[in-house]
C-alpha cells in the first residue's frame, strides 16, 4: 500500500543559475500555472539570488535593521515577498530551492509539507555528516543551534506550492547582520562552510538535495539535467 | 440562485486558524470557479484561496487582517442562477481545500497551557484521550456543519466574542442577517433585552454551549428539544443539494452534540473546560467512527523487575529513573514496525500506513489529561525513552508542552493500572487505528511447571493484564492477538541490551 501516487511521478529539477528575486518570482508563477494546467511535472528549481532581503507575510518591518537607502548603497535588494514567514536574505553562495509541487491529492497539508521541506534539507546535510535539525518551535533547520536553512512557502491554485527553502552553502554571514532572520533574533545563522571548515558550493549541495527530495516524496524518477555544474 | 459559503479551509492538521492577509476580489466581482479570490497566511505559509464556485462576490465578512478558525465563513459567492449553481454549490461547501471543523483542529496547544497539575507518576491513570489532535486523514470527512448550524455558529468572530463574555448562546439568538445570521446588531440587542430566556428544557448552562464555536442546536439532533428561537429562525435554504445519504453521513461523523439534562435543586452547574470540552468531542468522534474492540493479555514482569533491580544504580547515574511505562514503550515501539496497520490508520478509503512509529502516552493532569508524544520512539534506546518520558509528562504537569509535542503519535499507550485497576478499555485516539492499555501490576498466584520434573507448582509472581483497544476497520483479532503475543513475548524476555 504505502504512498499511492507519487511512486507514478517525476520531478523535474530546473538550475536557472543566478537569478533577481523578482525574476524568480516571475518563473514560479509561470511554473505554477503550467503545473496547474499539468504542462509540467512537479519541479524544483535550484538557483541563486543576488544579494536581497526579502520580507514575508507575517514580516516585520522592524526585523530588517537597517535602512532602505543603506540597503541600496551597499548593493543589497528588498523586496516583499509572496511567501510565509518573516524576513530573511539570499545572496550567493546561497542554495535557493524553489519547489513548484502539487500537493493533491495526498500531502494536502502544509504544516507536513514544512516538516518535509525539513527533513529534505536535514537528508541532505546529512552527505556532509551534519546532523541537522528541526526546531519544534519554529520552520527551518538547525546545525548545533545555528541556522543553516531558512524555509516560507506558498500555495496556489488550489494545491500548488512555491517558494520554499534557502541553504546556506557558502554564504557571506555578514549579510544576515542586516536583519533578524525570520525574526528570531537569538539565534545565529550559519553555513555550511563556516560548519565544516572548507568552501562548499551550491554545485555540490544540489544533488543531495535533489536525491533528498526524491526520497522524502517518493518520487519514481527525476528529471535533472545534472545542471548543477551550471549553478 | 445561491449563496455558497466561503470557509477558511483546513491548511494542515495543526492549522487552526488562518489570517486574511489579502482580498484579491472585491464585493460585485464576478468570480470564475477556482479563481482565487483571497490569501490567507499562517506561520511560513501563504496560501491563495481559490474560489468555490463561479459567480459574483456578494459579501466579505472577514476584513484583511483579522485572524479567524478553520471553518469561519470568510465571504459568500451568489452563484449564477440556475442548475449550474446548483452542482456547483453542492461541491462547494468548501473550496478544493477542503475545510475541517475546526474544533478538532485547534485543541492541542491551549489544552497543554489551561490546566492543573499534579499527579505523581509519569503514567495517567484514564483511559485514554489523546489530544484531539487531527491527522491529515481528518481534512477528508469534513464539511460536517449543517448550514444552520454554520450560520449560527460561524458568525463573525466580533459576534462569536460578544456572546462568549455574555454567556450567551447563539443559537438562541433570533438572526437577522443573511440566512438567518446573527449580525452584530442581533447580539446586542439580544442582550439589550435581557438576553437569555430560559428556553423550553432547562438547560444547564447556557454559556457552556456558547463557548463552544461548534454547533449546539442541530436540525434533528436529539436535542431536549429546539431552542425557542431557532424557531423564528427562517430554516435555511437548505445546503444547496445533496440532501441525501452522504449529508446524513457527514453529520454523524462530524457533530458532536451533547444533550443538556435538567438541573435539579442543589445541583451547582459549571462551564466545561477547554481541555474537558476538546476530550469529550475527540471521545465521541473517536468511539462513533472507529468500530472498538478490545483484547485482553496477562503479562509477567519478573524479567522487567530483575532488569529493572540490577541496573537501578547505573540508570540513577544517567540521571534516568526507567519506570515500567518505558519498558512497554521501548517493547511497543520495535513491535509496531512489524504491525504497520496497528501504526497506521483509516483514511477516507485508503489505509495510510504511518512513516514512523511515535508513541502517545496519556499523562492525567487530574483533572483532565494529555497525551504527548515521544517521537521516533523506536530509535530511541530504553534509557532515552524514560528520559523522554520523564521530561514531556513533568513539562506536560507544569504545561510546557509545545504544541508539537502533543501532535503525530502514531500508537497510544494509557495507564488505567497506576491507580490500582486491574484492566481498561481504552478508547481509540483519532487518527490511529490502536491504543494499549496496562492494568495495575500486582502479586498473583501463578501455575507453573516445574522445568526439569514438568510438575506444576504455585509460585507468586507479578503480573498485569494489558489491554489493546483496536480499531475493527483496519486489524483483526488475530493482528491484535498476534500483536499482544509478541509484546508479552518481549516482555518476559527483555532483551538485557535494549
Amino acid at each position: 500500500m504505502g504512498a499511492p501516487t507519487w511512486a507514478g511521478r517525476t520531478l523535474a529539477v530546473r538550475y536557472p543559475g543566478r537569478l533577481g528575486y523578482e525574476d524568480g518570482v516571475a518563473l514560479q508563477s509561470r511554473l505554477v500555472e503550467r503545473r496547474r494546467l499539468d504542462r509540467v511535472p512537479d519541479t524544483l528549481v535550484l538557483l541563486e539570488h543576488p544579494h536581497v532581503v526579502t520580507v514575508g507575510s507575517s514580516g516585520r518591518p522592524e526585523h530588517v535593521l537597517i535602512s532602505p537607502a543603506e540597503l541600496a548603497a551597499r548593493g543589497i535588494g528588498l523586496h516583499r515577498a509572496p511567501r510565509g514567514g518573516d524576513v530573511t536574505y539570499h545572496g550567493p553562495g546561497q542554495l535557493v530551492g524553489y519547489p513548484v509541487l502539487d500537493l493533491k491529492p495526498d500531502r494536502k497539508d502544509l504544516h507536513a509539507y514544512l516538516r518535509s521541506l525539513e527533513r529534505v534539507v536535514v537528508a541532505a546535510l546529512r552527505a556532509f555528516d551534519l546532523e541537522g535539525e528541526r526546531d519544534p518551535s519554529g520552520t527551518g533547520v538547525w546545525v548545533d543551534g545555528a541556522k543553516v536553512a531558512a524555509i516560507g512557502i506558498r500555495v496556489s491554485s488550489g494545491w500548488i506550492t512555491s517558494h520554499g527553502f534557502a541553504l546556506n552553502a557558502d554564504v557571506d554571514l555578514d549579510y544576515f547582520a542586516a536583519i533578524v532572520p525570520c525574526g528570531i533574533s537569538d539565534r545565529s545563522v550559519t553555513s555550511l562552510s563556516r560548519l565544516l571548515g572548507r568552501h562548499v558550493s551550491t554545485a555540490e549541495v544540489a544533488p543531495p538535495l535533489v536525491s533528498a527530495m526524491r526520497a522524502e516524496f517518493g518520487y519514481g524518477s527525476v528529471d535533472d539535467p545534472g545542471g548543477a555544474n551550471s549553478m | 440562485m445561491s449563496r455558497i459559503e466561503v470557509p477558511m479551509p483546513q491548511m494542515g492538521e495543526s492549522i487552526a486558524e488562518g489570517t486574511v492577509s489579502r482580498w484579491l476580489k472585491q464585493p460585485g466581482d464576478a468570480i470564475e470557479r477556482d479563481e482565487p479570490i483571497l490569501e490567507i497566511s499562517t506561520d511560513k505559509v501563504d496560501a491563495e484561496i481559490p474560489a468555490p464556485s463561479a459567480g459574483v462576490l456578494s459579501q466579505v465578512l472577514v476584513a484583511e487582517g483579522e485572524t479567524v478558525e478553520v471553518g469561519t465563513v470568510v465571504a459568500f459567492i451568489d452563484a449564477g442562477a440556475g442548475a449550474s449553481a446548483n452542482s456547483d454549490g453542492a461541491a462547494a461547501t468548501g473550496p478544493p481545500l477542503e475545510t475541517q471543523d475546526e474544533e478538532s483542529a485547534a485543541p492541542s496547544v491551549p489544552a497543554a497551557q489551561s490546566e492543573a497539575s499534579p499527579p505523581s507518576e509519569d503514567r495517567s491513570a484514564d483511559p485514554a484521550a489523546r489530544h484531539p489532535q487531527s491527522d491529515a486523514e481528518d481534512a477528508e470527512p469534513v464539511c460536517t456543519a449543517t448550514s444552520e448550524e454554520r450560520l449560527r455558529t460561524r458568525s463573525t468572530p466580533v459576534v462569536r466574542r460578544i456572546a462568549g463574555e455574555a454567556g450567551v448562546d447563539l443559537a438562541r439568538v433570533p438572526g437577522t442577517g443573511h440566512l438567518g445570521r446573527v449580525t452584530k446588531q442581533d447580539i446586542l440587542a439580544f442582550i439589550d433585552k435581557g438576553g437569555d430566556a430560559p428556553p423550553a428544557p432547562a438547560t444547564s448552562a447556557p454559556s457552556l454551549q456558547s463557548a463552544a464555536p461548534s454547533p449546539p442546536v442541530a436540525p434533528g439532533a436529539p436535542a431536549p428539544a429546539p431552542a425557542p428561537a431557532s424557531a423564528s429562525t427562517p430554516l435555511p435554504a437548505s445546503p444547496p443539494p445533496a440532501p441525501g445519504d452522504d449529508d446524513l453521513w457527514d453529520r454523524f461523523h462530524g457533530q458532536v452534540v451533547h444533550p443538556a439534562f435538567p438541573v435539579r435543586d442543589g445541583d451547582q452547574v459549571e462551564a466545561m473546560s477547554k481541555v474537558r470540552r476538546l476530550t469529550a468531542e475527540h471521545m465521541v468522534l473517536a468511539k462513533r467512527i472507529a468500530p472498538h474492540v478490545h483484547s485482553v493479555i496477562e503479562i509477567d514482569f519478573a524479567a522487567v523487575d530483575r532488569l529493572r533491580r540490577t541496573n537501578k544504580a547505573r540508570w540513577a547515574e544517567q540521571g534516568a529513573r526507567v519506570s515500567y511505562t518505558a519498558f512497554v514503550a521501548w517493547a511497543c515501539s520495535r513491535l509496531l514496525r512489524d504491525f504497520p496497520t496497528i501504526n497506521g490508520t483509516v483514511s477516507g478509503n485508503n489505509i495510510v500506513h504511518r512513516g514512523n512509529v511515535s508513541i502517545g502516552l496519556a499523562v492525567d493532569l487530574n483533572p483532565g489529561l494529555i497525551v504527548p508524544v515521544v517521537r521516533d520512539t523506536d530509535h530511541l534506546g530504553l534509557v532515552g525513552i524514560a528520559k523522554k518520558i520523564a521530561d514531556l509528562a513533568e513539562r506536560a504537569r507544569s504545561r510546557q508542552l509545545a504544541p508539537a509535542e502533543i501532535q503525530g503519535a502514531t500508537f497510544t499507550i494509557t495507564n488505567p493500572g497506576v491507580l490500582g485497576t486491574v484492566v481498561g478499555m481504552p478508547v481509540i485516539p483519532k487518527g490511529t487505528s490502536a491504543i494499549l492499555g496496562t492494568g495495575s501490576i500486582d502479586k498473583r498466584v501463578a501455575v507453573l511447571a516445574d522445568p526439569d520434573t514438568g510438575e506444576d507448582y504455585l509460585a507468586v509472581r507479578k503480573r498485569s493484564y494489558f489491554s489493546l483497544g483496536y480499531d475493527h476497520r483496519l486489524v483483526d483479532g488475530a493482528d491484535s492477538a498476534r500483536f499482544l503475543s509478541r509484546l508479552k513475548a518481549l516482555l518476559e524476555e527483555f532483551p538485557e541490551d535494549a
